[in-house]
């Protein structure tokens, strides 16, 4: 049972929130090509390891969260806004979660 | 009603509380404090179940959760609880306990024969039995093996008890409570920190023997007895008994099942009879103990085959005396704390089997002291029938070593580190050759174990390291922690060598899984045949399997398998253990999750109107609709047809609550809802309503609605009523993370305004009076696909001129509260207009006519295009889909398109889901793909057409109208001859809107 900090509202529980996929995926701009929508829409990596995703906090302030995540240990280590760069660990550090 | 192995003294037994209970039928007395075994036990009843697969007599062999063979049915009727662990049953004065998996009775088991087909029943024995022929699988093999199989029955009445979740926090959480974990508690609390302390059993201690084992120079008993004052006294300490930590989870998260009243026959006090704990802990000390390990030889399952800890568990703490004349075979030293047990209170020991040649210092006294200590000896073979009689011995190298008559077998083959919750993280358990046992690797999480689930089996150890872990836990937690005192003492201080011997020599049948009746030959011929992996010997045999997961078997199974592959135990490795702990009733998860209280009920503010008018309801979602408002006697056909034929005849109402309610507001909205939708936005006037489509990214339809302005910076939409949340979650990703420029803002408004739909020829002359002239509903001053807001009483209410029927039809909408006094004006002033209600079935009739699609349609498979809406794509603009909508197969030709379907005789009826195919020599190739050539999605028996119609996607669509189809219905094996037309059925111009 993951516990999330939202920007917003502190450390929630994981059950107000609603994963929501991929978030190093940035929408091509509105005129981008059909090849760029195409890997906007479906080419996904499926990392094992550090990850940034969004989940949004449906139950709580309904706002879309950029989550690190280590899709292995599930450890958290940075949660932020929707424009924030958040720092992600190197592929071979994870661990106590 | 004697109790003749009930020893005169001690125990912690409450001998001025007898109960009376009984066991398949018969009664027996015991005494508050015992649990079913002991009691059972102390009445010289040793058979206590049959196995799973032979049927074999079975005792227990435990005083624990991990008991694999003592598993009995509690209770009777609605309260009848199924596979239970009589060593941890709590005996309470009426409770009915009876056997599992024997009939017709425990002692004569007519499936027993099993046992002479054993040559047979072998590892793999389904698989390679019920194979062939095929034909044979569902109505012979399965009823065979289903009547064979399983344990228990489940109570056939709903469970009268309930069940809670509850959640905790803390600091320490500490699992087990035996001298590592009294310890660990003890500091962890002396720090301030919050302390959670979770014991399984409903005592404290573990596995300390109460006058045996020496604390600070104190009995044990005296030490847990002041751990438990002193625990008691500290208010930033929690300690739960009863309670079972059996899930490891991510974030630290720990779960628990806290037994609250299965000691009792009936929860009192409306207390739940379980609770469920979900505790978030900061750090945690594992010090759930260990698990002493059988031996494998010939007929070791007999019952009064018992683990020594047990017996000295039995003795000690409830005064029993399992056996009077008990044989002890070890390969260690931990044995002889139940020797010194036994003769403390007067029991017979024939005869201590020692598998070590040489003496350890520990045997070396028992010999000093005269005990029949024989050296380099393993039990041979147990005899007996229905309890054990006399033991044959052998030398390692298998030669014999003469027999002893004796009532109990007392056997230990090693100890495990229970290393259960550590191997749910993911951390894989490594060797360690010295003790015989695997331990815990380097934590992953915020844990450390302590004690003997760490291999620290020496009492000395496991109350200097669970001191110490409860100390250093506290300071890793952020706790402020002062200098730590010193440990408390005993005098065990080492564990003393061990010498396994895996597989005693012999060629009968020794159990390595007692609960699914593996045994020692099963592993080596899973070998044999292949199975050299650790996890497929796992499946093949289903060693581990059964509800104790392998608890007592795991070390021996695997140590057997390395030893037919000649390899050592670490090259073969483990199989991972997983939540849950010990078996958890399916109640404890659902909790208050059942029946009404599974999921919230939404009613619209309307509802009470619905049910005066004698509404059917159904579901959507969570939501209760009126499907039809039938008169008496009146069949759900003919209401419908009667609701859907009378609309277009005066007027209809419906509630329309349901439908998702966006407020959109801010300078940009317009844009917003341009990029959202595939039409255009920005023209549309304050005061107006327009259709909208929406598509998901990938180019497909997403969701449809109305939606209007109602000023310039200031929009209301409204979704489906399935995709309303989807649709607002959808809108915030866009507006928060895709456009954060846009200046937009948005809220679902679906519970604050409720809405009534009139739709008939007569609906303006009824709302005119309804409302009393509050709003003019003239053409001109409300036309079509207009949009006003007006003050009705002192509420605010807005009515929409838009239509789903096709005809003059308004929506209205009102603040929540006031839905049942706009249902009531609007019933009231209709009556002289004839104005019915109309359900959800009647609506559907009703679009249909119309051509209108609806969620059977949008089953996110179709393009505008397809459903006819492929005009509706702006050109002059980027939307939300564009650039996937027209992609190659997305703009296919050959894609299904959106036909009317009209049965092409007026009697027969058409089918949701039938698929469209050419012609009647297609029905029995309608799963060939290329023979169905589209699909069905709504259907309705429509007044104005006299026939079935419906709606449905077809190839060439629009080429095929005026042509005929077969639509074939497998389900029912049903064919009937349709037209394909278009599917505006009912006055394609549109003319009636206008009233």
């Amino acid at each position: 049972m993951h516990q999330i900090y939202c920007p917003w509202c502190g450390f929630r529980d994981e059950a107000e929130f609603q994963y929501s996929g991929d978030a190093t995926k940035k929408r091509p701009k509105e005129n981008g090509s059909e090849e760029a929508f195409f890997d906007y829409v479906y080419v996904r990596e499926n990392p094992k390891g550090w990850h940034t995703e969004w989940w949004h906090h449906v139950g709580g302030c309904r706002q879309w969260v950029k989550v690190v995540r280590n899709t292995q240990t599930h450890e958290i280590v940075a949660t932020g806004k929707p424009d924030d760069k958040l720092p992600v660990p190197s592929a071979k550090k994870g661990g106590r979660s | 009603m004697s109790q003749k192995n009930r020893l005169p003294n001690g125990g912690t037994i409450i001998r001025e509380r007898p109960v009376t209970f009984s066991f398949d039928g018969k009664s027996y007395s015991g005494f508050e404090g015992d649990t079913l075994a002991s009691a059972l036990l102390a009445n010289g009843v040793h058979l206590m179940g049959r196995s799973f697969k032979y049927h074999r007599p079975r005792g227990c062999i435990s005083a624990d959760s991990h008991e694999p063979n003592a598993i009995v049915e509690l209770r009777t009727g609605a309260r009848r609880e199924p596979n239970t662990r009589a060593t941890t049953a709590e005996l309470y004065d009426g409770l009915e306990a009876k056997s599992q998996n024997a009939w017709p009775s425990l002692k004569f088991d007519y499936l027993s024969f099993n046992q002479l087909l054993s040559p047979f029943l072998t590892a793999g024995f389904y698989y390679k039995t019920f194979m062939w022929p095929a034909s044979f699988w569902e109505p012979i093999y399965e009823k065979i093996i289903r009547n064979a199989a399983g344990l228990g029955s489940a109570a056939t009445e709903p469970d009268p008890d309930t069940y809670e979740h509850a959640h905790a926090h803390c600091d320490v959480l500490i699992a087990g409570a035996g001298p590592a974990g009294l310890a660990a508690a003890l500091s962890a609390g002396k720090t301030g920190a919050r302390v959670i302390l979770v014991e399984e059993n409903a005592f404290l201690g573990g596995q300390l023997a109460l006058d045996h084992d020496k604390i600070n120079g104190k009995p044990a008993a005296d030490w847990i007895a002041e751990a438990e004052a002193r625990l008691s006294k500290m208010t930033n300490v929690t300690v739960m008994t009863r309670t079972v930590l059996f899930g490891y989870y991510d974030h630290n998260v720990m779960a628990a099942l806290e037994r609250v009243n299965d000691h009792v026959a009936v929860p009192q006090n409306h207390e739940p009879r379980q609770r469920m704990w979900t505790i978030r802990a900061k750090e945690v000390v594992i010090a759930s103990g260990s698990q002493e390990r059988p031996m494998v030889f010939d007929n070791n399952d007999k019952p009064g085959v018992m683990l020594t800890t047990a017996v000295r568990r039995y003795v000690d703490r409830f005064a029993v005396a399992p056996g009077r004349y008990i044989a002890i075979c070890t390969n260690n030293d931990d044995a002889y704390k139940t020797a010194d047990v036994l003769r403390a209170n007067g029991i017979e020991i024939a005869v201590i089997c020692d598998a070590r040649e040489t003496a350890s210092s520990v045997a070396q006294s028992a010999i000093d002291a005269g005990l029949p200590v024989e050296l380099g000896v393993v039990p041979a073979k147990a005899h007996g029938w229905y309890q054990v009689s006399s033991l044959s011995m052998q030398r390692l190298d298998g030669s014999p070593y003469g027999s002893v008559n004796c009532d109990l077998i007392a056997v230990s083959g090693g100890h495990s580190a229970d290393v259960h919750l550590v191997s749910q993280t993911g951390v894989a358990p490594v060797w360690r050759e010295d003790i015989q046992s695997f331990v815990p690797d380097t934590p992953m999480r915020r844990e450390r174990s302590a004690g003997a689930s760490k291999g620290s089996f020496a009492l000395a150890d496991c109350l200097k390291e669970g001191h110490e872990a409860g100390h250093e836990a506290a300071k890793s937690a952020g706790i402020k922690v002062g200098k730590l005192a010193a440990a408390p003492k005993a005098d065990e201080t080492e564990y003393g060598p061990i010498h396994s011997v895996w597989r005693c020599p012999g060629n009968g049948k020794a159990f390595v899984d007692f609960q699914n009746d593996v045994s020692a030959k099963d592993i080596t011929l899973a070998e044999k045949e292949g199975y050299v992996s650790v996890e497929h010997a796992k499946r093949y045999t289903t060693l581990g399997m059964a509800t104790d997961q392998g608890k007592t078997s795991n070390v021996n199974g695997l140590a057997i398998l390395a030893e037919a592959r000649g390899q050592s135990i670490p090259e073969v490795g483990t199989t991972r253990f997983r939540p849950p702990y010990s078996p958890i009733a399916i109640g404890a998860f659902a909790g208050h999750e059942r029946g009404m209280t599974f999921q919230p009920i939404r009613r619209t503010a309307m509802h009470r109107c619905h049910e005066k008018l004698g509404a059917v309801f159904v579901e959507a979602g969570q939501w209760l609709r009126p499907q039809y408002y039938p008169k008496p006697g009146e069949e759900i056909m003919a209401a419908i047809w009667r609701e859907s034929d009378q609309v277009r005849k005066t007027a209809g109402m419906c509630d329309v609550s349901t439908l998702g309610k966006i407020e959109i507001f801010g300078p940009d909205s317009a844009e917003f809802l341009n990029r959202l939708y595939i039409n255009g936005w920005k023209l549309l006037a304050p005061g107006k309503a327009r259709y909208g489509l929406m598509l998901r990214e990938d180019g497909y339809v997403f969701d449809d609605g109305t939606t209007s302005r109602l000023a310039d910076d200031h929009f209301f939409m409204t979704t489906t009523t399935a995709n309303a949340a989807r649709v607002l979650a959808h809108m915030e990703h866009y507006s928060q993370v895709v456009w954060p420029d846009l200046n937009v803002h948005f809220c679902s408004a679906t519970e604050q305004w409720c809405g009534v739909a009139v739709a008939g020829p007569n609906a303006r002359t009824i709302l005119d009076a309804a409302f009393a002239g509050a709003q003019d509903m003239s053409d001109e001053a409300l036309p079509f696909m207009g949009v006003r807001e007006f003050d009705w009483n002192g509420a605010k209410a807005r009515i929409f001129r838009i239509s789903f029927s096709g005809e003059l039809a308004y929506e209205v909408n009102v603040p929540w509260r006031y839905g049942e006094a706009m249902w009531d004006s609007i019933w009231e002033a209709g009556h002289a207009h004839g104005l019915i209600p109309y359900g959800t079935e009647a609506l559907s009739v009703l679009r249909i006519e119309k051509g209108h699609v609806a969620g059977n349609e949008l089953d996110g498979r179709t393009t505008a295009a397809d459903m006819g809406l492929g005009k509706m794509m702006s050109s002059k603009k980027e939307f939300i889909g564009n650039r996937m909508a027209h992609r190659e197969g997305m703009v296919d030709p050959s894609r299904a398109e959106l036909v009317g379907i009209k049965i092409a005789q007026s009697e027969g009826r058409l089918r949701g889901g039938a698929h469209l195919i050419e012609t009647r020599n297609d029905t029995n190739t309608v799963l060939d793909p290329d023979a169905s050539k589209g699909w069905v999605t709504s259907v309705g028996d429509s007044p104005q057409l006299g026939c079935w119609i419906g709606l449905g996607y077809v190839q060439g669509g629009t080429a095929r109208h005026g042509m005929k189809m077969i639509a074939h219905y497998p389900l029912r094996d049903e064919q009937i001859e349709v037209e394909i037309v278009s599917p505006h059925f009912f006055d394609p111009k549109g003319e009636r809107l206008h009233g």
